[in-house]
């Protein structure tokens, strides 16, 4: 169950933030802004490395929490962090991996879109629709 | 008048009409005889008393529009669209609208009226409109909001014939009146028309593309909100590669059109406005009812499963098409990623065979652009100093990188190799970070595919387009040919993937004769050895500036 999934630019402002539960999203934010930290650790550490899928796997942030936020970068320091409920089954890695791939194309598609500019927000319909999708049916 | 201007033939005003009416109205009150010819006059603007100086402004503005260019229409229509309201208002916003809009963007409330007008006489046999047109106007203004709802198809021949005043107001008859106009969505052939002249002033090579930038300064002068520029641009950009064919332009020039006369925009694209529908329009006119009747606007999504001959006939165009776009994206990005992105392709071609429905298009268009994007943009978005991935530089390599990619490596190898034979093709010289790749690998891996006439005109055509390359093509296809199956055999292992590939999906082409050699062949070597030397140094240099943005 996915539960909030987040794009950050290099400059680690957001670019588009969507929570499945419309409450707590607050709570979202805070822990993806932390999350950022330990995302910029890793990005810093891994030196040539430059196209890494996998980026961040904390685990279980707040053991309280039941939750997990996995985190993906892109070549530009583009950061995607998504927060997963960890009640389903813990072990969905790849499912993960997939879901990050193609937030990350449907990104490529709005970097196509010639009338986007680079660091705003994001409002594209398809992209929304396609992170709905991508949500929900992970639920 | 009524008479002069055919209304009574044709037993409604339609947009020509209409406004040839006006124009007798202004000339016999300008004291000139009422004749077709006195249109041509300057004519003052007509005055109606029973309107405000709506008709006046409206009117003059028909009288400027011949030769003005789209710029004009659009900033007009804009106004307008906004002051529109659903069709079934009633009267109370269709006048008001009328009157501020009217005096320097006048075009607009002649656009507003025009579908009312037209959508009537189509709805009923307009004998009323044939009246005094001035004094009836207002009447039938009103009256059209009750009809309203049947005015949607008359937008698009409104839309088409307003457009098309500026080149000539006399020219339209009801030929705009097709039939299944219900369907506003739908492209008339005035409109195509217009859009392929539109299309040809910003690209003359019709099979060619119109990159990003371009597209987007020529519909930024539409004057919609960047917003709805950028969700129409998601929706006809169906292959997501950053540039528009000629049918993804049609379709995004359609979208504004219908935007800017109040049509709100779907949210996806509908079945008459993608691409492989534009493209078999003309091959399949019968269908178009059945379409039609399956269309439904309330439904945009719900796309229905295409007519499987038609998706057959345009995807035999447009598989090769997305084929090579595929190969070139392939060879944009030259790693591994590469390998996994061929073998993705070729599932989606299939997929793009087969009978689709409207989620399967989006997978298929989806998926097929998606590995190439992904591929090119890693590359873009180190270009990018770290900033977020591709805007215009990467992409008029992808549009035009359909040909085939052939990278420059491979073409060093080749050189190397002390010049086979006299079918080296001279690799466009180095332009601008990846241009230059692409370039490069356009001409070569054009030839690979069944469809050899389009590449070697559009790597031409982006050549001229990038006006750096100075590609000397090489003499024949057959040396092409040769060539590839040559580079095949000099690939490394880091090019190994996507060769492979490539080559397999050619299967007909490796063996061709070997080209005779002549010297005007070595001397098309020679330059071509000497562009690549200067391509290979600009690509060094940019490496690096490139690592350094890096890190």
């Amino acid at each position: 169950l996915v539960l909030a999934c987040v794009i950050c630019s290099p400059q680690n402002y957001p670019l588009y933030i969507r929570s499945i539960p419309a409450e707590n999203e607050l709570k979202f934010h805070y822990t993806v802004h932390t999350s950022l930290d330990v995302v910029d650790e890793k990005i810093s550490a891994m030196g040539k490395a430059l196209v890494d899928q996998r980026e961040l796997y904390l685990g279980l942030l707040y053991p309280t929490e039941d939750y997990k936020v996995y985190g993906y970068v892109t070549n530009s320091k583009v950061k995607f962090v998504m927060v997963v409920d960890s009640s389903n089954t813990a072990l969905r890695d790849n499912e993960i991996r997939s879901m990050f791939r193609k937030l990350h194309n449907s990104y490529t598609d709005i970097m196509c879109n010639p009338f986007y500019n680079p660091g705003d927000r994001i409002h594209s319909r398809t992209f929304d629709n396609m992170v709905n999708s991508m949500m929900m049916q992970v639920c | 008048i009524t008479e002069v201007c055919g209304a009574k033939r044709v037993g409604y005003f339609g947009p020509a009409q209409f406004y040839i009416a006006l124009k007798l109205i202004a000339a016999a009150q300008s004291g000139f005889p009422v004749r077709i010819e006195s249109i041509k006059n300057e004519l003052p603007l007509p005055q109606f008393t029973a309107l405000k100086s709506d008709s006046e402004a409206r009117y003059g503005t028909p009288a400027e529009l011949h030769g003005v260019k789209f710029q004009v229409p659009h900033a007009n229509l804009e106004k307008n669209s906004y002051k529109r309201t659903d069709e079934g208002d009633k009267q109370e916003p269709k006048s008001p609208p009328m009157s501020p809009i009217c005096s320097p963007p006048a075009s607009p409330s002649t656009y507003q009226r025009i579908p009312l007008t037209y959508g009537y006489g189509k709805s009923r046999s307009g004998l009323e409109q044939q009246h005094g047109a001035p004094y009836e106007v207002r009447h039938t203004t009103h009256q059209q909001d009750g009809p309203s709802s049947g005015n949607y198809g008359a937008k698009t021949a409104l839309a088409c014939s307003t457009l098309n005043r500026s080149l000539s107001a006399e020219r339209e008859q009801q030929d705009s009146s097709t039939h299944y106009l219900d369907d506003p969505w739908r492209i008339t052939e005035e409109q195509r028309d217009y859009y392929i002249n539109q299309f040809r002033s910003l690209q003359p090579d019709l099979s060619s593309f119109i990159s990003g930038s371009v597209a987007k300064n020529f519909f930024t002068k539409s004057k919609l909100p960047i917003p709805e520029l950028s969700h129409i641009w998601e929706l006809s950009d169906v292959d997501c590669d950053g540039a528009l064919t000629l049918p993804e332009f049609c379709a995004a020039f359609h979208l504004v059109v219908a935007r800017k006369n109040g049509y709100q925009l779907p949210e996806t694209l509908p079945e008459t406005l993608l691409p492989e529908y534009l493209q078999a329009a003309s091959l399949k006119p019968i269908r178009d009812c059945a379409l039609f009747d399956s269309y439904s606007e309330s439904l945009p999504g719900s796309q229905q499963a295409r007519d499987f001959s038609r998706t057959e006939v345009s995807s035999s165009e447009e598989v090769p098409d997305k084929s090579a776009l595929l190969q070139d994206g392939k060879k944009d990005d030259k790693q591994a990623l590469k390998g996994s992105i061929t073998l993705k392709t070729i599932p989606k071609e299939f997929q793009h065979l087969t009978v689709k429905t409207a989620a399967q298009e989006s997978n298929a268009f989806r998926a097929r652009p998606r590995s190439r994007s992904y591929s090119s943009t890693s590359i873009e978005d180190a270009m990018k100093k770290g900033e977020e991935p591709p805007t215009p530089p990467p992409r008029p390599q992808k549009s035009h990188s359909r040909a085939s990619s052939l990278d420059l490596n491979k073409i060093f190898q080749q050189n190397t190799q002390a010049l086979r034979s006299g079918w080296l093709p001279p690799p466009p010289p180095a332009l601008p970070p990846r241009p230059s790749a692409s370039q490069t690998e356009q001409p070569s891996e054009v030839e690979l595919h069944p469809q050899m006439n389009r590449p070697p005109s559009q790597a031409e055509e982006n050549s001229s387009a990038k006006k750096e390359v100075v590609l000397a093509q090489p003499p024949s296809k057959p040396a092409r040919r040769k060539l590839r199956t040559e580079t095949q055999g000099l690939d490394t292992p880091e090019l190994s993937p996507t060769v492979n590939v490539t080559s397999s999906l050619p299967a007909v082409k490796p063996h061709l004769p070997v080209q005779k050699q002549s010297s005007k062949q070595k001397r098309a070597i020679q330059t071509a050895i000497r562009k690549n030397k200067e391509a290979n140094a600009v690509l060094a240099r940019l490496n690096s500036e490139l690592q350094q943005q890096l890190k």
